[in-house]
């Protein structure tokens, strides 16, 4: 009888690796406490299943084992016993789809005060935008894109004159602001992932894509790739800081600051090839 | 249901005239170059689990590298990608619908339904040499300058046809070309096993009398007839993207600093035309596995299949449902995300029918007379591994929840176990038990046991932990875990373990391999119908069936091929081609 010892050893022991072992989620860091309670829903409906039917199995392995003179029940069908799982199943599943689907309207309708900051994905690293006093990004199109350009502003667009570019730096978020993340890519596809978030979304080259959240704690978090995007895939990492809002406030204007001494440098030395000619 | 009545005047006269086979006259049209469905099984099946070998090998060294990072100095990223994704397609693609469709259908199809043969046994040969040369094609692609393709096996543009990914100047080409041919080669015998089918069952073989293995494979094959023309559109496309200069799928794109000559094509579209094959592809696997494994359970549990007719309305529903959930694996690819209500609606309801099909397996067991033979262990564990791999597809399925999870190891623990895992051990199952149909001889006991054993709990030790690291945010389709803040140290050990078991796992099959090759001299003889099985295949007049299947007069089929066990009935089995017993009431059975 190893079997039915075997499958209620898997069912106990399953449940039991779940509560014990120390791989779970990291703590949550946004406002999607939603997507993991509706995970805890889910793992409680389906574990109690996984271990009923296996239970059951190993009941019945024991119980109707073969021995001699045994023989089994001809029974073709039973009507009212099917029909009652069937159903018994469906509310099940509308108990896990109810909340899923209450949560995702939520995901997918951006509150109206959310800022939005712009994700740019390119092999193999992260460049962040974030619009200036004026609160708008300005335009871009892959046509612009340089050297000196890397992200191809328009610089006529007078809403992308004040936006702060990153590239190779941290990302900051303030605490306690939703923020619409909006993500352009231009060259393969990308997925910007920080698992403290829950929330991800795959980036497109061609289009842009979105999601919100609203950062909930303090911290520097790593920045995944979850995305296939060549041979680099797993190297595309970075780090967003979130911290309170004067410390933000004063890294952004830290940032303002040196974009402007940028700006002015660059004219200043087209000036002098200019003036060279 | 209307059902043919019982008794020899109620068999309905036969319709067309026994049709003359094509008889074989060399060595060469016999066993090569045949038409007879049976062989084709075997060279097909021999195929296709050869191929799983090499994708199983594959597998070491993917889960090597992952333990032990740059341990194995040719194992570079490149490497890595180009194994994934070979392994992935093998496994998908050239080994599990093969082996289902190509192997197990065409074996399985005319014996049970009483037929003499395909009803186009040469496009049905045909079709095992398209298969063959799609297989050449795709291990060509080793030998190609750049190698095979790292696209990953869903060769999403457009990655797979830009610099930074592996294989991009011959593999990616040999891939798609290899897809194409095998799709040419499966319509040939799809249409093969759905025509026969309909058209080839035996006199009293009414379609609610067929067991629920060709129901299984028959509706398996209707969808891979309607799934697969949406793959192959794509690898045409995408052929043109890459060889022509079209831009289906092409956006505007810088490649390394340079502006790439496309514009205007969306790499979405590929996805959608992709899972429109791809989800259909997971119950293509999964539908023949059902089917088979109702006919171990009934058959070992000496009791006939609980609500049969529930069994197979469920698998008809499924096949049908498959057709509206593809987009579930999209939720976050940035389609338009008012899908998302939709596409997790119709996934949540396809688990009803899902749900149905395993209570009734479960309670085929119950106050049956279960007999522990080695096809019977590999069907109880598929049913826990395809429980598990059911419940977490629940996670996936429900659209807010697979944002956190979509893209981790979850997904990877996920679909191994419920089509991967699971359908494998319902080949194994299947191996054992109608191998003494197929060479006479049993398959060893003691072996098989082992090979359970090991295969069952090592496959359940690899992946169930595998979902935690999802869990907690390791991404797949990384050459290298890495290091972040949020990877405790055990979680490299855990990937440790992890390998040990797949390597365990791996070298239990060679066990397999050995008792294939062992028994066919000096296995147990078998005998005719060495499980006491009611259905028509365990009756042919000699074992193993010659060409024609049966010898001069076909069976007529009286009833269903559930019979275990029916009260007052003399042994624990009647035969689907025994005439109703004296006392013994007529239509009593569906
Ligand atoms: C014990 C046997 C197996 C082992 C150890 C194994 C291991 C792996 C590993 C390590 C990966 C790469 C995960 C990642 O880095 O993202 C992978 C991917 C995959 N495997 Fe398996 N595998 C096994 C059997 C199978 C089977 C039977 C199937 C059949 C369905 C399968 C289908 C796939 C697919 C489709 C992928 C995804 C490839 C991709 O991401 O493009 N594997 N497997
Ligand atoms: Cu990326
Ligand atoms: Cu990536």
């Amino acid at each position: 009888m190893h079997v039915v010892l075997v499958l209620v050893l898997v069912a106990v022991g399953s449940v039991l690796f779940h509560f014990l072992s120390p791989w779970w989620w990291t703590p949550i860091a946004s406002n999607w406490q939603y997507i993991d309670d509706t995970i805890i829903i889910t793992f409680w409906i389906t574990g109690v299943v996984f271990v009923a039917v296996l239970l059951f199995m190993a009941y019945c392995i024991w119980r109707f084992r073969h021995r001699e003179g045994h023989k089994a029940a001809f029974e073709p069908e039973n009507r009212r016993l099917e029909t009652g799982l069937t159903v018994i199943t469906g509310l099940g599943v509308a108990a896990m789809l109810a909340p899923g689907l209450f949560v995702w309207n939520h995901f997918i309708t951006v509150p109206p005060d959310a800022s939005a900051i712009e994700i740019v994905g390119q092999q193999w690293q992260w460049s962040f935008r974030l619009p200036g006093e004026d609160g708008k990004l300005g335009r871009t199109s892959v046509e612009r894109i340089a050297d000196d350009n890397p992200l191809g502003l328009d610089r006529n667009d007078p809403a992308g004159r004040d936006d702060v570019v990153l590239q190779g730096e941290d990302l900051h978020l303030p605490i306690g602001k939703p923020i619409k993340v909006v993500l352009r890519s231009t060259d393969v596809l990308h997925d910007f992932y920080v698992p403290e978030f829950r929330a991800k979304m795959d980036i497109l080259p061609g289009s842009s894509t979105y999601f919100w959240l609203t950062p909930t704690r303090t911290g520097t978090f790593d920045i995944l790739c979850a995305e296939l995007c060549g041979t680099g895939h797993p190297y595309m990492r970075g780090s967003v800081v979130v911290e309170e809002q004067v410390a933000y406030d004063a890294w952004l204007d830290g940032q303002q600051r040196r974009m402007i001494a940028q700006q002015d440098e660059t004219k200043r030395q087209k000036g002098e090839v200019r003036a060279q000619q | 249901m209307v059902d043919v009545p019982l008794g020899a005047a109620g068999v309905p006269p036969a319709e067309v005239e026994d049709v003359e086979l094509y008889h074989p006259k060399s060595w060469l049209t016999h066993y090569v170059f045949s038409q007879d469905a049976k062989i084709i099984a075997v060279q097909y099946s021999v195929t296709a689990l050869s191929i799983g070998l090499v994708a199983l090998m594959l597998s070491w060294l993917m889960r090597l590298q992952l333990a032990f990072p740059g341990a194995l100095s040719f194992i570079d990223a490149d490497a890595y990608y180009q194994l994934i994704t070979m392994h992935g397609m093998m496994m998908v693609v050239y080994v599990l619908t093969a082996l289902f469709l190509g192997g197990f259908g065409n074996y399985l199809i005319p014996l049970m339904l009483g037929a003499r043969d395909m009803v186009f046994p040469y496009a049905n040969m045909l079709s095992f040499w398209f298969y063959l040369l799609a297989v050449v094609v795709l291990f060509a692609s080793f030998a190609v300058p750049g190698g095979p393709t790292g696209a990953g096996w869903t060769l999403y543009p457009p990655q797979a046809i830009t610099a930074g990914t592996p294989g991009l100047a011959w593999g990616i080409i040999m891939m798609l070309v290899s897809l194409m041919i095998f799709i040419i080669g499966f319509t040939m015998g799809g249409l093969n096993y759905v025509v026969t089918v309909l058209q080839g069952r035996t006199r009293g073989m009414t379609l609610m009398r067929m067991p629920l293995t060709v129901w299984g494979i028959f509706t398996a094959s209707v969808m891979a007839l309607l799934a697969f023309p949406a793959l192959f559109v794509g690898c045409v496309m995408m052929l043109f993207d890459r060889l022509l200069g079209t831009s289906f799928f092409m956006p505007e794109i810088i490649e390394q600093g340079a502006r790439l000559p496309y514009g205007g094509g969306s790499p979405i579209l590929f996805q959608h035309l992709f899972w429109f094959f791809g989800h259909p592809e997971v119950y293509i696997v999964a539908l023949p596995a059902f089917g088979i494994v109702s006919d171990l359970i009934s058959v070992h549990a000496r009791r006939n299949i609980f609500g049969y007719r529930m069994m197979v309305w469920a698998i008809v529903a499924i096949g049908a449902l498959s057709f509206v959930v593809w987009a579930h694996h999209m939720y976050v690819s940035g389609m338009n995300p008012y899908f998302g209500f939709f596409f997790a609606t119709t996934t949540l309801i396809i688990a009803i029918p899902t749900a149905i099909k395993v209570y009734n397996w479960v309670l085929t067991l119950w106050r049956g007379d279960i007999h522990l033979t080695v096809p019977m262990l590999f069907a109880l564990a598929f049913i826990v591994t395809f429980v598990n791999g059911g419940l977490t597809g629940l996670f996936l399925g429900n659209v807010v929840v697979d944002v956190p999870l979509s893209d981790t190891m979850f997904v990877v623990a996920h679909f191994h176990m419920v089509m991967g895992v699971a359908p494998i051990l319902v080949i194994f199952g299947a191996m054992y038990h109608w191998y003494p149909k197929a060479t006479g001889r049993l398959l060893s006991v003691p072996l098989g046991r082992f090979h359970f054993w090991v295969t069952f709990l090592g496959a359940y030790l690899i992946f169930f932990p595998m979902h935690y690291l999802g869990l907690m945010g390791v991404p797949r389709r990384y050459y290298e875990m890495g290091e972040t803040a949020i990877y405790p140290q055990s979680a490299h050990d855990l990937n440790i373990f992890i390998t040990v078991m797949a390597l365990l796992v791996g070298a239990a099959q060679l066990v397999f391999v050995f008792n294939l090759i062992w028994s066919l001299r000096h296995g147990r003889e078998a005998g005719g119908n060495p499980w006491r099985a009611c259905s028509l295949e365990w009756q042919t007049p000699v074992t193993p069936p010659p060409h024609g299947n049966f010898g001069k007069e076909l069976p007529v089929v009286y009833r269903w091929a559930y019979d275990y066990n029916v009260p007052g009935a003399p042994e624990d089995f009647i035969p689907q081609n025994q005439p109703p017993l004296a006392g013994e009431m007529a239509g009593r059975t569906p």
